[in-house]
């Protein structure tokens, strides 16, 4: 009877044992991975003197990141301004205050929504594809040829593609809030006839350059570091397998998609509150 | 596709980004119209500011001259210190008498000069004297409510 129980406490200790060490494991695998994860940071930091002295290296993932994502991010900005004009009308001129409707318009589209929808949409079209290409490259070991050949792959692959990233973001937000605010104009001043004059004019006394648009400009550079960073760090630590590289692709997209709102917050908490 | 064709659409790319943000920059922002330009800071203290606020709008006639940059309590005498930066190229009389204004029944809070008749004129640091507090609605309801109720009653004797 007595042994019995002495039996019994040693499972229920074994199994919280297990469940212990299997939480360590996970806590410590975290951590080292961010470790891992920003020592490539350095070392892309490092390499990225040969990216920008062959700048055409360069050159072809902005066009492969920034000009293939224009369709996407002038569409859908046209239509966020558009959907922005319509909604906001609807409740401005319950106050009687439809001249605000660029104000509205304007101050969302440049201190959020542009730099945000802009580098969620990024990622989802150019992270991911940054993350599949270098996750191929390894599993058909293209990149462990390249080492071979004495060729760093970080710098001939990474580097670029990290800069690519970073150098189109801002420019793509940039494009999503103009396209925006002239989605806001169709709607609000050709379609449904709110006074042009005030629109713009109201707009611009209330829409800060410092304030507003280099804030906005800082937070999509910050988001186009964010993607670049994620995309080409999930590519190179991929299993060199097709699972592995499908499995990095969906955690380039998940794991940007929430740094970049979770940095959107920490952002705005320092960039838009008090006076 | 080849690295001439190449450049061209990033060159395009680039130069549609950066005209995206000179069209933030001058048509939605008031960069074209901010004055960048040199400001002297004069100060102004009132015994009510109501909803005025950092970065409002300092009008003289209409025209905006200047742009509220700090608000502060003065403890000892118990009034708020507003500091203005106005325009270094419009100069004011020291008799200038401030005031804070409503555009619109609901509108945004301005302080608007009363330019008097002095010939020496304000310098950076200097104090204007005579100010007027912002009007409070609410007093100014139950102003009116209570004189037409002494009326009523007046009449009613």
């Amino acid at each position: 009877m007595a042994k019995n129980c002495w039996k019994a406490r040693c499972a229920v200790a074994n199994g919280i044992a297990r469940v212990l060490r299997g939480l360590g494991q996970r806590v410590t695998s975290r951590i080292w991975r961010l470790g891992y994860a920003s020592r490539f940071f350095l070392a892309i930091l490092l390499h990225s003197g040969t990216a920008l002295r062959r700048l055409h290296l360069t050159i072809r993932e902005i066009y492969f990141t920034g000009v293939l994502s224009l369709i996407i991010i002038l569409v859908s900005g046209l239509f966020v301004g558009m959907v922005l004009g319509l909604q906001g009308y609807d409740t401005l001129q319950r106050y009687g205050s439809t001249e605000a409707l660029g104000v509205l318009v304007s101050l969302s589209l440049v201190r959020e929504l542009g730099p945000v929808v802009a580098a969620l949409l990024f990622a989802s079209r150019a992270g991911s594809a940054i993350t599949a290409e270098i996750g191929m490259m390894k599993a058909t070991e293209q990149l462990s040829a390249m080492e071979m050949m004495a060729v760093d792959p970080i710098a001939r692959v990474v580097a670029p593609r990290f800069w690519g990233g970073v150098i189109s973001m801002p420019l793509l937000a940039a494009l999503f809030s103009a396209m925006g605010i002239f989605g806001g104009y169709l709607v609000g001043v050709q379609l449904i006839g709110v006074d042009e004059g005030s629109f713009w004019s109201q707009m611009q006394a209330s829409v800060d350059f410092r304030e507003d648009i280099l804030n906005g400009v800082i937070k999509s550079f910050v988001f186009g570091i964010i993607v670049s960073w994620v995309a080409v760090f999930e590519g190179y630590d991929a299993e060199p397998t097709a699972e592995g590289v499908s499995g990095a692709t969906t955690r380039t997209v998940v794991t940007s998609s929430l740094a970049i709102l979770a940095a959107d917050f920490i952002l705005t908490a320092f960039m838009f509150t008090g006076t | 596709m080849s690295r001439t064709t190449l450049d061209l659409w990033v060159g395009f790319f680039v130069a549609v980004g950066l005209g995206a943000l000179l069209f933030l920059a001058l048509k939605v922002g008031n960069m074209a119209s901010s004055n960048s330009g040199d400001t002297y800071a004069i100060h102004a203290k009132f015994d009510n500011i109501g909803g005025l606020k950092v970065r409002g709008a300092v009008k003289s006639a209409g025209v905006v001259v200047g742009r509220v940059t700090e608000i502060r309590f003065d403890p000892e005498a118990y009034l708020a210190v507003v500091t203005i930066n106005v325009d270094a190229r419009y100069k004011f009389p020291r008799d200038t008498f401030a005031t804070i204004n409503t555009s619109g029944l609901l509108g945004e809070q301005y302080i608007g000069f009363e330019v008097g008749g002095d010939t020496a004129m304000l310098k950076a640091g200097d104090t204007i004297k005579k100010t007027q507090s912002a009007v409070v609605l609410e007093k100014l309801i139950s102003q009116f409510m209570f004189n037409k109720a002494a009326e009523d009653g007046g009449n009613n004797k």
